[in-house]
């Protein structure tokens, strides 16, 4: 039996449709990733799959239970790491963990002793009577995680957990996930930062505008929607970059502009390599091809906001 | 990690966890709490009470501090319950966003709001027991009928609790409340007997009061403290409990719509 089965999901807000037929699979203890620009619809399909707001058309079931009928039972075996930090801030680390628990219905008696665990680890095990207010951002987000696993869930959603990290706190938060898949959860990831998803999903799908545009791993997105070499190029301000562009664009399979940088993406990325070698003012760099770039090609440059 | 855990449908007492979450808060700061709930109205009932009191003549033969020391334990109560309804729901709704967490577990938002409504009634009747255990100790009150001002303490602070609920999920920010005092509140506590007997109004006046929440708790409240029983006190429970219900239901319907949408 799938953690998350969706299909045909349809959200419409006043004229404008956040979620419009989107359907996908997620197989038991595997991550799996929700990715888009900002506005496709991502955090609205969260809510949808959390029994938090009723679908204009479509079913979910997750866990086994018919959303969002049957969407309380489904919770019970479910955590949750929402996008934005809503800790009770008159509470210790600990008092956080053990209100927590009790919603689940849990008693006192066993919530405690599973605190110093949970506590350890968020790398947090010395915080236990920390005041909320003395807590950095990565450790808030960390105690949001280990109070996600209070009632042992079997399947996490996680909303954007990484964003307005440092590195470090960010490279602990994967850790940490890449523990709770080996032991057998299903974790259930939005993100916009691709290296995380590249690094964490079995499988993603991307979606724009409510509509799944891709699905697959990784490496298959990356395989099927782009050449394998990356030569970004860049000028240094002395206005070669588009005369460059025009006479050697014939060395990559796709060439991309945007504004001071010229993208060259190709199978065989020595001609331009050599050519750029022989051109003053430039600078480049030569990377392999990844899954920001597949998602760039899918949903355009432009900004969203 | 791994052992199961027993996890408890919700039922009819997931309320409860969301409550012990608002007093374990509370706890935290109950001293200060208590003194300021109970220094304000004090202050107000003594001013008058002795000041303006020493100038009347003695109410259905009760001096004026102790007819307005019932209409105080009244007062505040509603007071209790309705800046716990407004302003501190509101903080744990909109600002803390602390209901979208608990909405994240098995527990939905009929848990939430109830767990609300009965957390400002239990504050209502902290500052109600307050007020009462100031007045008896200065023999303000008499009889034996006295304990049983509790309860209508109680259903007087849950039938403010859900009116406040209304406004708070109608509320777009803090400003929002001032309204509801002016309005409603402030207007109310003049025509409900809190200060003065209600046959000094306009009869027209005095009719709409005489069905307002807080005068259907004042008229249990004020016969009890006296050591009375209140007439009618059948009618005044059902209208209290009444306003409570359809006001709570209709606070969950719109809090819903605002949150869940």
């Amino acid at each position: 039996m799938a953690a998350l089965d969706v299909s045909g999901l349809h959200k419409t807000y006043g004229d404008t449709a956040v979620v419009a037929g989107l359907s996908f699979t997620v197989e038991p203890g595997t991550c799996f990733g929700l990715l888009g620009p900002n506005g496709a619809g991502k955090t609205t399909t969260l809510r949808l799959c959390l029994g938090l707001t009723a679908p204009d058309g479509g079913e979910i079931t997750l866990g086994g239970h018919s959303i969002p009928a049957d969407a309380q039972s489904a919770r019970a075996r479910v955590g949750v790491v929402p996008q934005f930090d809503n800790l009770d801030p008159d509470f210790t680390c600990a008092e956080n963990l053990l209100v927590f628990g009790r919603y689940f219905g849990l008693k006192d008696a066993d919530i405690r002793p599973r605190i110093p665990q949970l506590l350890e680890f968020a790398s947090l095990g010395s915080k236990a009577n920390a005041k909320l207010s003395t807590l950095s951002g990565g450790m808030k987000r960390r105690l949001t995680l280990a109070r996600a696993l209070v009632a042992n869930p079997d399947i996490v959603f996680l909303d954007e957990p990484t964003t307005g990290l440092d590195p470090q706190a960010r490279h602990l938060i994967w850790e940490r996930l890449k523990q709770l898949k080996s032991v057998g959860k299903t974790l259930i990831l939005t993100t916009h930062f691709m290296d995380e998803a590249e690094r964490l999903c079995d499988r993603l799908i991307v979606i724009d505008h409510g509509r799944k545009i891709a699905e697959g791993s990784p490496r298959e997105l990356i395989a099927t929607h782009i050449e394998p070499q990356v030569i970004e190029v860049f000028d240094e301000s002395c206005g070669q970059l588009a005369d460059f562009t025009e006479n050697h664009r014939h060395l990559a399979e796709r060439v991309e502009q945007s504004g001071e940088t010229a993208f060259f993406y190709c199978r065989d990325p020595q001609p331009l390599l050599s050519a750029l070698a022989a051109a003053d003012g430039l600078r480049y760099v030569h990377r392999a091809a990844n899954l920001e770039d597949v998602f760039i090609k899918l949903t355009g440059r432009e900004l969203r906001d | 990690m791994s052992k199961q855990l027993a996890i408890a449908r919700p039922g009819l007492f997931g309320f409860f966890p969301v409550w012990q979450r608002n007093f374990l808060v509370w706890r935290k700061l109950a001293l200060p709490s208590i003194l300021g709930n109970l220094a304000d109205p004090l202050i107000y009932m003594l001013g008058l009470g002795y000041g303006l009191g020493a100038m009347l003549p003695s109410i259905d033969g009760q001096p004026y501090v102790a007819f307005l020391a019932a209409g105080t334990v009244c007062a505040s109560t509603m007071n209790a319950a309705t800046f716990e309804a407004l302003y501190s729901s509101f903080s744990r709704m909109h600002v803390q966003k602390t209901w979208d967490a608990i909405l994240n577990t098995p527990l939905g938002l009929a848990d939430v709001v109830a767990g609300e409504l009965i957390w400002a009634a239990t504050k209502s009747l902290f500052s109600g027991l307050a007020i009462l255990l100031v007045i008896t100790a200065m023999g303000l009150t008499q009889g034996s009928l006295l304990l049983w001002a509790l309860p209508a303490i109680v259903l007087t602070g849950l039938a403010f609790a859900a009116l406040g609920l209304i406004w708070n999920a109608l509320a777009p920010s803090y400003d929002f409340f001032m309204y509801y005092f002016t309005l409603f509140i402030t207007p109310m506590t003049l025509i409900s007997g809190v200060f003065f007997p209600t046959d000094q109004l306009p009869p027209w006046l005095a009719s709409i009061g005489a069905w307002l929440p807080l005068a259907q708790g004042v008229a249990l409240v004020r016969p009890l403290l006296a050591g009375e029983v209140p007439a009618q006190a059948l009618l005044h429970v059902v209208v209290l409990l009444l306003t409570a219900g359809i006001a709570y239901a209709l606070a969950l319907r719109l809090t819903r719509r605002r949150l869940l949408k």
